[in-house]
């Protein structure tokens, strides 16, 4: 009989810890902020079809940056969990905290209990009546749930990301500007990006039921230039 | 209602009513061995028909069970989406049940695939759940809708009607069901030319309606006592819009008085 080497559980922990934050290192960021109408949403994102922001309810956004395939899986459990609440109760009953909560256990428990966790890293995003009532909630590779206010950065490079926005971030900024401040944020000193590298959408308080939209290049690139 | 997170062998896909299933509801189940009702309210004359731009759409407010007027504000003419509508005659209560359903799915599918399904595909998506339903109607709850729509890819406005089997017809100019179906229907074949603009379109929905209210008990005509007036939409490339009722009660007003102009015998 062959007796498996013991590891550490801090080692294990560690090692798993290391995976998740490489493999999602390697994808490009993305940032969620409040502006004056809404929530806005901008990832790094070349491509025009495989989508890192989408909707899940009628005041509901999804992001996720890292492994396309798991939080593609991810995002599909939180359309179908959020279509069968309101189908049951009501439009009004589905909220993003118990969906943040939703992911956090599956996060978590797959973190811990699976051969390898997810190389995922996720934002749950809810616009409220008011700005005040507007909800971030970021999610982690181990299920760490943080409930964030004003903005959000997820993937690689996120501190420096975050350091940039908050120098000229406020949450009174019309879209145009929000947008340019989100994207100079992304882009950093050194690169130089067009409206074709970024996917943008927003969550607006204006836009009658389903609060979410997304902006095509054209609109993109009209937005930057202004 | 807890929906798990599938793996790849058993994903339910797009489909909002598979994945009702996979929960343990199935909303057109027919209950065994039940006998046939006639409990339950009716809601009646609905009707669509194209114009230049797209299709116009038009039903009455009344509900009725038996003889008893039981709702007069039912709206049985609903957008489906942004560029389609339907319109439902039949049992109220199932009847709603699908519409609810009907949305859910063409929004479902959309958030997980991240593109609209076809008006054609919506078409047949809806014929799936008249199906569905046919053992339910078989004990006398049936439901009949008309689904219209604008086609974003052929440029037109399109409409079908469906029978209780789930039978999808595509018509070409218009169509009228319910109990008051009949007398629309003639109405709409003497009035209908093709390329009607918007507004003559709506004009002739509101014509046929009124008739159809003036022979059949379970139409509700125009009611100008409480202000109700008849669910009357325009859907074209710019999608659904709902016709005000403020320009729908002068175009009633003036039907009356085309009607008693016509009764007068010249002295």
């Amino acid at each position: 009989m062959n007796m498996p080497f013991y590891v550490a559980p801090e080692q294990m922990m560690k090692d798993r810890a290391d995976y998740a934050r490489k493999g999602i290192a390697r994808g490009r960021a993305m940032v969620a902020a409040q502006y004056v109408d809404g929530i806005l949403l901008v990832a790094e994102n070349p491509s025009n079809t495989l989508r890192k922001i989408s909707e899940i309810y009628d005041r509901i956004a999804f992001a996720g940056v890292g492994k396309y395939n798991e939080f593609d899986q991810l995002r599909r459990f939180g359309v179908r969990n959020a279509d069968v609440k309101g189908y049951a109760y009501s439009r009004d009953d589905v909220e993003a905290r118990s969906l943040a909560n939703d992911y956090a256990q599956i996060l978590g428990q797959t973190f811990t209990h699976e051969l390898k966790p997810l190389e995922v890293e996720i934002l749950v995003a809810e616009v409220g009546a008011t700005s005040s009532d507007d909800q971030l909630f970021h999610i982690l590779y181990d299920g760490t749930l943080v409930d964030e206010t004003g903005t959000s950065v997820l993937g690689g490079d996120a501190e420096a990301i975050a350091e940039r926005l908050s120098r000229t971030w406020s949450a009174d900024l019309p879209l145009e500007r929000a947008l340019s401040v989100a994207v100079a944020a992304l882009t950093g000193p050194d690169r130089q990006l067009t409206a074709d590298d970024f996917e943008v959408a927003v969550l607006s308080r204006g836009n009658g039921r389903r609060c979410f939209a997304r902006l095509d290049d054209e609109r993109v690139a009209a937005l930057m230039s202004s | 209602m807890k929906v798990p997170l599938f793996g790849p062998d058993h994903d339910p896909g797009s489909s909002f009513t598979e994945l009702l299933r996979t929960v343990g509801v199935d909303p057109f189940a027919a209950v065994e061995g039940a006998p046939r009702v006639d409990l339950a309210p009716h809601a009646t004359t609905v009707l669509a028909l194209r114009f230049r731009d797209g299709v116009v759409m038009a039903g009455d407010r009344r509900a009725t069970m038996g003889h008893r007027i039981s709702n007069r504000e039912m709206e049985k003419v609903v957008p489906a989406d942004r560029h389609s509508g339907v319109a439902i005659s039949g049992t109220a209560g199932v009847a709603m049940e699908m519409i609810k359903l009907f949305q859910l799915q063409l929004e479902h599918y959309e958030k997980l695939d991240g593109r609209p399904i076809s008006l054609e595909g919506k078409a047949n998506q809806l014929s799936q759940m008249v199906k569905s339903n046919l053992g339910a109607a078989m004990q006398g709850l049936a439901v009949v809708p008309i689904f219209a729509g604008y086609d974003p890819l052929r440029r037109t406005g399109r409409l079908w009607d469906f029978d209780v089997t789930g039978g999808r017809y595509e018509e070409r100019e218009f169509v009228a069901t319910g109990s008051g179906g009949g007398p629309a229907s003639t109405v709409l074949k003497v009035g209908y030319r093709p390329n009607l603009s918007a507004d003559e379109a709506v004009v002739l929905a509101c014509r046929a309606l009124f008739e159809a209210a003036d022979v059949d008990a379970a139409t509700g005509g125009p009611d100008v006592l409480r202000g109700i007036y008849p669910v009357v939409a325009a859907i074209d490339a710019d999608g659904w819009r709902r016709i005000d009722d403020e320009p729908l009660r002068d175009v009633f007003a003036r039907l009356a008085d085309e009607q008693r102009a016509s009764r007068e015998v010249p002295s």
